[in-house]
């Protein structure tokens, strides 16, 4: 029953806290497509809490993960079988529509995945996974927002679009952003806001820029099937997602954009099959469908990465729940990937293999991936992504063929 | 005078939570005295309490969750039985019960429902406060919500669509208690003189938070949590808050050691279940050494052995009086255990005492506390200089929180720094309420602002609590909303208040020529007051 109060709440806060947030770059990207006719786009999703890749891609050929994973472990059978991707992997049955995405081979997992970082604080764990940096509280960019920096720039986005309070750090820097959130709220008039910005502009010229930028954005911010609609979830998570693509598949529409969902530190009560994580990840597979529906043609030329601060431990706690751990699971989803894949150099789940004896020992550095993603959806050099986008990160070699 | 002007300013906007309009003089009290008119409240420790008529211990409002959710199930069952489709609403067997948006919160349970005749006296002051934010009545899909008191409903994707649009349910015992509690300290905040102690009651409630997102238990505790556990020792000891703070069934309930067992215990070998790290995790991360406060994953689990057993006893009362903390010494993890470089030998609720009061004056635990507090009160990046005193006095002290408050008070710097740092929404709309000098005797509109804005109240998304930065509140659309809900209650002001008045009581001779003339040269009355509340002397503090 966590959070059951949390999915009430209706403020737009709530779908950026308890649902989303969603920002995305200020420009399109100046891309010389018209020679093979792609106009990429790429959506981050992070996954705050540290995602159980076990529960939601599980092993189920590995000899070792039913007894670690013990009363919430998917099995191939049962009344709800997990829903099997290879004659290793088989996905949460509370996500029909990633399966069906990976059976078209436009949906791709990557397991036993990490960041850099090795410790197993939250917040420290999404600054790494978010800065890029391989540390955590070094800097206050994100990899994401770098790598927008590298691109060529082109048009203002200027259309349907309010700047959300919560920018993602991922996205966060120099290049500018904005982001989308449902209005609620009877709007100040021009006159009132344009004294206002004036004062600031002799007074206090940060509350200037930054009250601007609200302004600006918010007056040309979408129609009313955006407003939050209350409801759970799994519902706000679909929402945000269906506006999300709407903005995105616009011709003058953001390319990249970030957005984040909270909740997904199972500590207790996480359940298998069916149960908490599985109704998150019931909103998630929502949410990709949402993005698959609403960005339509564009769908072709779009990666979906969905990636979490770090795993959970490989045995459920005394709690029937797991706590922080450091494997974990990537997901990549949309037309542009090359998919039908579990890509991994899995560790095997035997007590000597597993890191510190407690957690999915990572073989596969999440920066690699994403390095790989941006490299072929954007063409970003192997130079900037190692020192630029991901800093000190020469050694996790862009990982290619990610994408078709 | 400017000068003077300039620390009364300080006084009340960095320390407190700005000046009171009216006839309250509190700028001129401040400008004449600076430094005695933050510390006179430092001198009543036990002002810092909180008890209302209707305000009820944690035991007794857990007890009214555990008979609530037992009426709940009841209500089901008896549901299911007879066939009805649909859900069962708890609150239709409580008639008379205040509908949301009326009625003053709160009886709680176990007092008699509220009855139907203290309506009118909720509707007695609908001004400025009730304005104040009146974004629900707006938004009416927004009050259904908020009233809705259904989550096990709204947890089934393929739940029946209402066929018709439902009456407005009553408030359940656990609403009504999470507003009762909310209109008791937006109330003292606003009533204070100058609010230092309640900033830092607040300051040490979001240190220490729990978040009533968690479910009903949390809702219900949030308030009770607050009373009980930090406002005793918000002038008190860091160790005794810390104890009172990790033994209270809010924290224990918030971070799951209610559930966490000692695997080697007799309950853990019974019942196959065992440790989970949670509390003990946040107890060193975020409450105390702070992340690079230098412990390992070794100690984590150290101390979450340790203060296994830590609970509190359930609706049965098998372990003693439902909704008290007791210590479970069939939960707890036998034997000794080594914690940063020590070895705790003691046996049951003693070890984990022991453990706790050395954490608590740990030289990270100083050095984490210290920083902390003068970024709240200072500047984003405070001063070494501060911080470093700071430190020294709470290791000193061995973790004195009133020396801790007064070294601030008596410090350079906090009356040097400019006033950099933005207001929270909290501290924005408690401030607006103080200069419009009005009373909260509803807090909706307060609590749904506050949702607008990013701070739902008790509820931060993670245990971390809410930011304090300024990147965090200076932001595009938090700002474009504060101005909408400026907006909104300068639409209901009346005409016989002036708004160059209540820049007079706010800032008197510190207000800049520009904000005096903004607000001169308003179009109306309405339209200098939202530029009043948003001109950077009420942003800033």
């Amino acid at each position: 029953m966590d959070c059951a109060e949390n999915r009430l709440l209706p403020s737009r806060r709530a779908l950026l806290l308890g649902g989303a947030s969603f920002a995305a770059w200020a420009y399109l990207p100046k891309f010389a497509r018209a020679a093979d006719g792609r106009d990429p786009r790429l959506i981050v999703v992070i996954l705050r809490g540290a995602l159980d890749g076990l529960a939601t891609v599980a092993p189920v050929g590995d000899p070792d993960y039913a007894g670690l994973h013990g009363s919430i472990a998917l099995t191939r059978d049962g009344e709800h079988p997990a829903l099997l991707l290879d004659s290793f992997f088989a996905l949460h049955p509370s996500m029909p529509e990633f399966a069906r995405m990976y059976r078209d081979k436009h949906a791709a997992v990557i397991h036993a995945v990490s960041t850099p970082y090795r410790e197993r604080s939250h917040f420290d764990g999404q600054d790494v996974l978010e800065s890029g940096y391989a540390g955590p509280g070094r800097v206050q960019s994100g990899w994401l927002n770098r790598a927008l920096e590298a691109l060529p720039r082109g048009e203002r986005v200027s259309s349907g679009l309010a700047v959300g309070p919560t920018t993602p750090l991922v996205l966060r820097g120099a290049a500018p952003t904005v982001g989308w959130a449902p209005v609620a709220l009877p709007q100040a008039d021009d006159d009132t806001a344009m004294r206002l910005v004036d004062l600031y502009r002799h007074r206090d010229p940060a509350l200037a820029s930054v009250l601007s930028q609200g302004l600006q954005l918010e007056k040309a911010a979408s129609g009313d099937d955006m407003k939050p609609k209350g409801g759970n979830a799994v519902a706000q998570m679909r929402l945000v997602a269906k506006g999300a693509a709407k903005l995105m598949a616009a011709d003058d529409g953001p390319r990249i954009a970030a957005l984040a969902f909270d909740g997904w530190d199972t500590h207790a009560n996480e359940g298998g099959a069916v149960g908490r994580l599985a109704f998150l990840l019931g909103g998630l597979d929502g949410a990709l469908a949402e993005f698959e529906s609403g960005l339509g043609d564009r769908w072709r030329d779009t990666v979906v990465v969905v990636a979490t601060e770090f795993g959970r431990t490989a045995r459920i706690n005394g709690t029937d729940g797991t706590d922080h751990g450091t494997g974990t699971i990537a997901l990549l989803a949309g037309g542009a990937v090359k998919g039908g894949r579990v890509i991994s150099d899995w560790p095997g789940l035997k007590l000597a293999n597993l890191y510190e004896g407690r957690d999915l020992k990572p073989t596969t550095d999440l920066r690699a991936v994403i390095k790989g993603v941006l490299q072929d959806q954007f063409g970003l050099n192997d130079r900037v992504l190692a020192e630029t986008v991901f800093p000190d990160s020469a050694s996790a070699r862009p990982m290619r063929g990610l994408v078709s | 005078m400017a000068r003077d002007s300039q620390a009364a300013l300080v006084a009340l906007n960095r320390f407190g939570f700005g000046a009171r309009g009216g006839a309250s003089g509190d700028f001129i009290n401040a400008a004449s005295d600076p430094r005695g008119f933050v510390k006179s409240e430092l001198g009543r420790p036990n002002g810092v309490r909180l008890e209302a008529p209707g305000l009820q211990s944690t035991p007794q409002l857990g007890q009214a969750v555990f008979e609530y959710q037992a009426q709940v199930k009841a209500a089901r069952e008896a549901a299911a039985k007879s066939g009805t489709p649909g859900e069962s609403k708890p609150g239709e067997s409580k008639p008379g019960e205040a509908k949301p948006g009326e009625g003053p919160p709160p009886q709680t349970q176990g007092a008699p429902p509220t009855p139907a005749d203290q309506k009118p006296a909720a509707r007695r002051n609908l001004s400025l406060n009730a304005v104040a934010m009146d974004i629900a009545g707006q938004s009416p899909q927004m009050k259904a919500s908020d009233a809705a008191a259904k989550p096990a409903d709204a947890m089934q994707p393929n739940a029946a669509p209402p066929a018709a649009k439902p009456a407005p349910q009553p408030l359940n015992v656990i609403q009504k208690t999470f507003r009762a509690e909310a209109l008791a300290r937006l109330q003292r905040a606003t009533l204070a003189d100058c609010g230092f102690t309640e900033r830092l009651v607040a300051f040490w409630s979001n240190h220490f938070c729990i978040s009533a997102a968690k479910g009903e238990l949390a809702r219900i505790w949030a308030g009770s949590f607050e009373r009980e556990a930090i406002r005793p020792h918000v002038l008190g000891r860091f160790a005794d808050m810390l104890k009172a703070v990790e033994q209270h069934p809010a924290m224990l309930f918030f971070l799951d050691n209610q559930q966490s067992l000692g695997p080697d215990s007799r309950a853990g070998q019974n019942r196959k279940r065992g440790l989970n790290e949670n509390l003990a995790r946040e107890i060193m991360e975020l409450h105390t050494l702070g992340v690079n406060g230098g412990y390992t994953q070794e100690d984590v689990t150290s101390l979450a052995r340790i203060i296994t057993g830590w609970t509190f006893a359930g609706r049965q009362g098998r372990l003693g009086e439902p909704g008290n903390f007791v210590f479970n010494a069939n939960a707890h993890q036998p034997g000794p255990q080594g914690l940063l470089g020590k070895t705790y030998d003691a046996a049951g609720l003693a070890q984990g005492e022991a453990a706790l009061a050395d954490i608590a004056r740990h030289p990270s635990t100083a050095n984490f506390i210290a920083t902390k507090f003068a970024r709240h009160f200072v500047a984003d990046d405070p001063p070494p200089a501060l911080v470093a005193r700071l430190r020294d006095v709470f290791t000193k002290t061995d973790g004195d929180l009133k020396a801790l408050a007064t070294a601030l008070v008596d410090s350079n710097e906090a009356w040097t720094a400019p006033l950099t740092k933005m207001r929270s929404p909290y501290e924005f709309l408690v401030a607006s309420g103080r200069l419009l000098a009005r009373v909260p005797e509803d807090p909706g509109q307060y609590l749904n602002s506050l949702n607008l804005l990013g701070q739902p109240l008790w509820s931060p998304a993670g245990p971390n609590g809410f930011p304090d930065t300024n990147a965090a509140w200076a932001a595009p659309e938090g700002m474009k909303l504060r101005l909408d809900i400026a907006v909104q209650i300068g639409s209901r002001l009346s005409n016989n208040m002036d708004p160059l008045d209540l820049l007079e009581f706010a800032a008197a001779d510190a207000a800049s020529t520009e904000t005096r003339r903004t607000i001169e040269r308003a179009e109306s009355r309405q339209q200098a007051l939202a530029l009043l509340l948003m001109s950077p002397e009420l942003q800033r503090r």
